[in-house]
């Protein structure tokens, strides 16, 4: 960090918590960054000269001695051509051995693009997963998560999106990573050749949790300089938000103050919609679009997290296994993209509305199938059929492991369809039907 | 002169600054930070020390920063060309600002002041005016502007001169009036008033008599709501407050249009901003955007700015209630609004009430809810501020303060659930739990009689009897089995489902079912009755089942039809047939 004239060491704090110490400073802005005896702090509240700062990495071991030094400025990070296949950590330092990146100081958080000034998103992000690209297609400035439980394998899914996306550059800014999880995001883009426009941000287990805090805002600010100056596509994946929101609690409880919803702070609705709303599509053509993760327990999503998340993000993919055929899906009922209609038909063949609703509606008839044999029901010709598509449709489109193109992902539908029902079952458009049935 | 002090104290958006002079509880003030001014207004004040929310990040700011009282509260800035802008929560034109990336302390103009706008007088000299009365008018697109009496004079004022038939800008001289000392005062065309007062100047407020016609069969026919009546629509995400808001803006027949959108989507309102200068409102044949004002606070935008937007919308649409236009508030969403004032109240150490929010939430809410209503001008005419506005309680459940706070004030009430948007059935109004009060208002059943017809309410409420039935049988059916309920279960459920899908169930995306004509809705209704009071006699429930799926068939044809085309007719016909086999 550069240094500053009027810099002046204190060595009495008044206050320590776990998470921020107390001292008497003065000229001290809000928002600036600090040293604590060598660690990173950033100022969050000032009342006359007493400062109250939170210590990022935790205030463990700190005496009421100890240096406190300000810097005179938030927390930035160095923005250029430069930052492309870097792994960073949560205050832009190298963590893969190379040099610091030079460049354009950038501070993060910084405002937001004007509302009147956006673009609607209009571009589509193929995938090649059946579960996204059919039901729930991606548009470029779309902000959508992945809500799952912690045993699912989300990463491996978003690394797999991310890769397949014809995307300029990809920012992953991982919070509260496993060291595992590192080293596979790591080990995945080298081996698919792709580091050159890959950046990573990451806090793992391994570091403080207060730490993450400063993750999504120097991936969103390194994205931002992509998107803007660069008119770039940038894809950014935020892994995990639940972890990023726990974070935000430790510090609220840290400064005393009064918890809203499970124990979370009463902002938690406009933090997490400040990182969200990054997404953008901008009259230049360049675009951010972010992919997060946000864990359930035990698939709860009245919990304030995936809750006021459900409120900010432009739909949410659901993961679950499924039973019947023991893959991975994308859960066609619960997931949603809000901005699909803005690419179907339009960027996609004109039966893909007709084969997404079709087909979906098919496999809740089967689900219906099957509450029926519990019931101990007897099951119609129409419902054994149904129950045949849904094992077929659950393998060879909702799986995660499928990578087709979208109009082979159209004829598998039509494929199927024609295997198990009559046209008059499905209540497509005649046109529809004449055109493709017999394809 | 100016009260001013220093700032002592920060956390995040709220501020303590020492004041050396007289503070008013909601007082603008500016924060100089390096040459940079920030807008902020006073929520608290305790001796020399005034606690004041910041409009605008407060990044940098530091202790002894100089900040100026401005003497006078958040005001809005009433005049021609308010509609077809696009406002920020603090009325700064989104529009003209240059930048990508919205600017601290940049304060856009509300309204151009270079324009010129044709005035032509209705008032004379020598008339009495008081606040309010019409000076004269300006086509503002196609709606008679009113230029007035501005709403902060007080008492009795006689116009010395009037401006004479011209174009003007809206700082020029239209009007000078004299007051009962002999002091004279100008007029222009362009008045400020302060967003959180009401604003007066009316004869009366009397109960809401008519309806709101907003083409949404589930609300007009069902749940109307009155012109300047309330109403809210909760309901979890996914379930389509925004899709049915959006529908009404487009089709509700009003002459003016406020949209808040308040800490909601930015993608949201760029739908708005693509989409309404396009569509045409199918009543006056002009574009939407052009009785449209958009209010747009997103939630990355400052929160504290969030909760003035709410007010900048209500004050706006008062202003033109004033002219004696018919008014349609939409906010979207309230419960942004309420979490701004509990981050505040959180800041601020208060004594928290359910959930955190503040205690005074309730009565908050109400006092807005009542700025709403249908009012009789001094002149006589009537003007009216409809509002609805959306809340998303956390989780989905309706028991949280903002909901249970909304619903004390509010007198329409738009339940959505998840089980109907689960399976598709949009708009998600659930038919059984929303309800208007004004299907009760004696008025309003007269008023119904007369537009509609004879009765009309009753057969509303037996149209909603006919569901709450229906899911009575429908859960028997569900116990017992199909074959283990009498026939008579089944008959009740399939009405039911009759009047689900052809009443309730409607289409935002058709672009003939999206809107539906009182008089469509009330042949509708009538239609559906019919079928629903025949007697049937069917052998197995699989009969049934079928022969009330194929009415439906034809039935939703019809919707997907012109009104009484010879395609709907066609229909209708065959409905009979089917209908008469079975008899």
């Amino acid at each position: 960090m550069s240094s500053n004239v009027f810099q002046r060491i204190y060595t009495k704090l008044e206050a320590i918590t776990k998470a921020t110490v107390t001292l008497r400073a003065e000229g001290v802005s809000n928002d600036e960054l600090a040293s604590v005896a060598g660690r990173l702090a950033q100022v969050v509240k000032i009342k006359k000269d007493l400062v109250t700062l939170q210590v990022f990495a935790g205030t463990e071991g700190i005496p009421t001695n100890a240096e406190v030094e300000f810097y005179g400025e938030p927390p930035a990070l160095n923005v250029g051509e430069q930052l492309s296949g870097r792994f960073l950590n949560a205050y832009g330092e190298p963590i893969d051995g190379g040099p610091k990146v030079e460049g354009e100081r950038r501070y993060i958080g910084g405002p937001s693009v004007n509302p009147f000034k956006r673009r609607q998103p209009s571009e589509l992000i193929p995938t090649g997963i059946a579960g996204i690209d059919l039901n729930n297609t991606l548009v470029s400035g779309q902000k959508i998560p992945f809500f799952a439980d912690p045993d699912q394998p989300y990463n491996q899914v978003m690394a797999d999106v991310a890769l397949r996306a014809d995307v300029d550059k990809i920012i992953l800014g991982g919070m509260g990573l496993s060291n595992d999880d590192y080293l596979y995001f790591k080990q995945k883009f080298e081996d698919a050749g792709a580091l050159d426009k890959i950046i990573c941000f990451v806090n793992t287990t391994e570091q403080p949790p207060v730490e993450r805090l400063l993750i999504p805002d120097m991936a969103l600010t390194a994205a931002e300089y992509f998107a803007v100056d660069k008119n770039e596509k940038v894809l950014v994946l935020l892994t995990d938000m639940t972890l990023y929101a726990d974070a935000l609690s430790i510090v609220s409880n840290r400064m005393d103050q009064i918890p809203s919803k499970d124990s979370m702070p009463g902002s938690l609705y406009s933090d997490l919609a400040k990182i969200y709303e990054k997404a953008v599509q901008l009259p230049s053509g360049g675009s951010i679009t972010i992919i997060a993760v946000t864990t359930l327990n035990d698939g709860d999503i009245t919990h304030a997290i995936p809750d006021n998340t459900g409120y900010i993000t432009e739909g949410q993919l659901y993961l679950r296994k499924d039973t019947d055929t023991g893959k991975i899906i994308v859960d066609p009922f619960r997931s949603l993209s809000r901005l699909k209609q803005l690419v179907i038909n339009k960027k996609t063949r004109e039966d893909h509305s007709q084969v997404m609703n079709t087909g979906v509606r098919l496999f809740a008839d089967a689900a219906n199938a099957k509450t029926k044999l519990e019931n101990g029901f007897d099951l119609s010709d129409y419902d054994l059929r149904c129950l045949d598509y849904a094992k077929e449709y659950s393998n060879r489109l909702l799986s995660i492991d499928v990578n087709i193109k979208i109009d082979e992902m159209l004829d598998t539908g039509w494929e199927l369809f024609r295997k198990y029902f009559k046209p008059e079952e499905l209540g497509i458009k005649q046109s529809m039907v004449d055109k493709y049935w017999n394809r | 002169m100016k009260t001013t002090g220093k700032v002592t104290g920060i956390v995040s958006n709220l501020v303590t600054v020492e004041v050396d002079g007289p503070v008013a509880q909601n007082e603008l003030c500016f924060i100089d930070l390096d040459g940079t001014k920030l807008m902020a207004e006073v929520i608290k004040v305790n001796g020399a020390n005034a606690s004041v929310q910041v409009y605008e990040s407060t990044r940098g700011l530091k202790v002894g920063c100089n900040v100026e009282f401005e003497g006078k509260m958040l005001e809005v800035t009433l005049g021609p060309g308010l509609l077809s802008s696009n406002y920020d929560g603090l009325q700064d034109n989104l529009a003209t600002m240059e930048d990508v990336f919205l600017k601290r302390g940049e304060y856009t103009p509300a309204l151009d002041a270079d324009k010129k706008w044709d005035f032509s007088p209705i008032a004379k000299v020598a008339d009495k005016v008081v606040a309010a009365d019409w000076l004269g008018e300006v086509k503002e697109g196609w709606l008679p502007h009113k230029i007035m009496v501005p709403f902060s004079f007080e008492g009795e004022y006689t116009v010395k001169s009037i401006a004479s038939e011209g174009s003007y800008t809206i700082n020029d001289t239209i009007a000078v009036l004299t007051d009962s000392k002999g002091e004279e005062h100008k007029v222009t065309m362009c008045q400020k008033w302060p967003v959180k007062v009401a604003i007066k100047g009316y004869k009366e407020k009397p109960r809401p008599f008519r309806i709101m016609e907003t083409g949404v069969r589930a609300i007009d026919t069902f749940n109307p709501i009155a012109e300047g009546g309330t109403g809210f629509i909760p309901g979890p995400f996914g379930c389509g407050k925004t899709v049915i808001q959006h529908a009404i803006a487009k089709q509700a027949e009003a002459d003016v249009i406020i949209m808040a959108a308040c800490g909601e989507r930015a993608n949201e309102v760029v739908e708005i901003f693509k989409e309404f200068p396009e569509l045409i409102d199918s009543r006056t044949g002009r574009k939407l955007i052009e009785r449209t004002t958009i209010i747009c606070n997103t939630s990355n935008m400052p929160v504290a700015a969030r909760e003035a937007s709410v007010y900048t919308a209500m004050t706006i649409g008062e202003y033109y209630r004033a002219m004696g236009l018919k008014v349609l508030l939409l906010a979207d969403s309230t419960s942004r609004w309420a979490q701004a004032l509990r981050e505040m109240s959180n800041r601020m150490e208060e004594l928290p009430g359910a959930d955190a929010f503040p205690v005074d939430l309730s009565s908050i809410i109400s006092n807005f809810y009542s700025r709403a209503g249908i009012v009789v001008l001094n002149n006589g005419q009537t003007g009216s501020v409809t509002f609805l506005g959306t809340v998303s309680p956390a989780g989905g459940n309706l028991k949280e303060p903002v909901t249970e706070s909304t619903k004390k004030c509010a007198r329409c009430f738009y339940a959505l659930s998840q089980t109907r948007a689960d399976s598709k059935r949009y708009p998600a109004i659930d038919p059984i739990d929303s309800y208007s009060k004004y299907l009760e208002y004696p008025e309003m059943e007269e008023f119904f009689n007369e537009k509609m017809e004879q009765g009309w309410v009753s057969k509303v409420l037996a149209a909603r009897n006919i569901t709450l039935r229906g899911k009575e049988a429908y859960d028997q059916i569900n116990i017992l089995g199909d074959d283990g309920v009498p026939m008579e279960y089944h008959l009740r459920y399939w009405k039911s489902e009759l009047v689900d899908f052809i009443l309730l169930q409607q289409d935002a995306f058709d672009n003939i079912d999206c809107q539906t004509p009182l008089k469509r809705q009330e042949y509708m209704l009538n239609l559906v009755l019919d079928i629903c009071n025949k007697d049937y006699h069917f052998e197995r429930f699989e009969k049934c089942v079928s022969f009330f799926k194929n009415l439906i068939n034809i039935m939703r044809q019809m919707n997907f039809s012109e009104f009484q085309s010879p395609e709907f007719e066609k229909y209708k016909e065959q409905l009979q047939k089917t209908v008469e086999n079975v008899l």
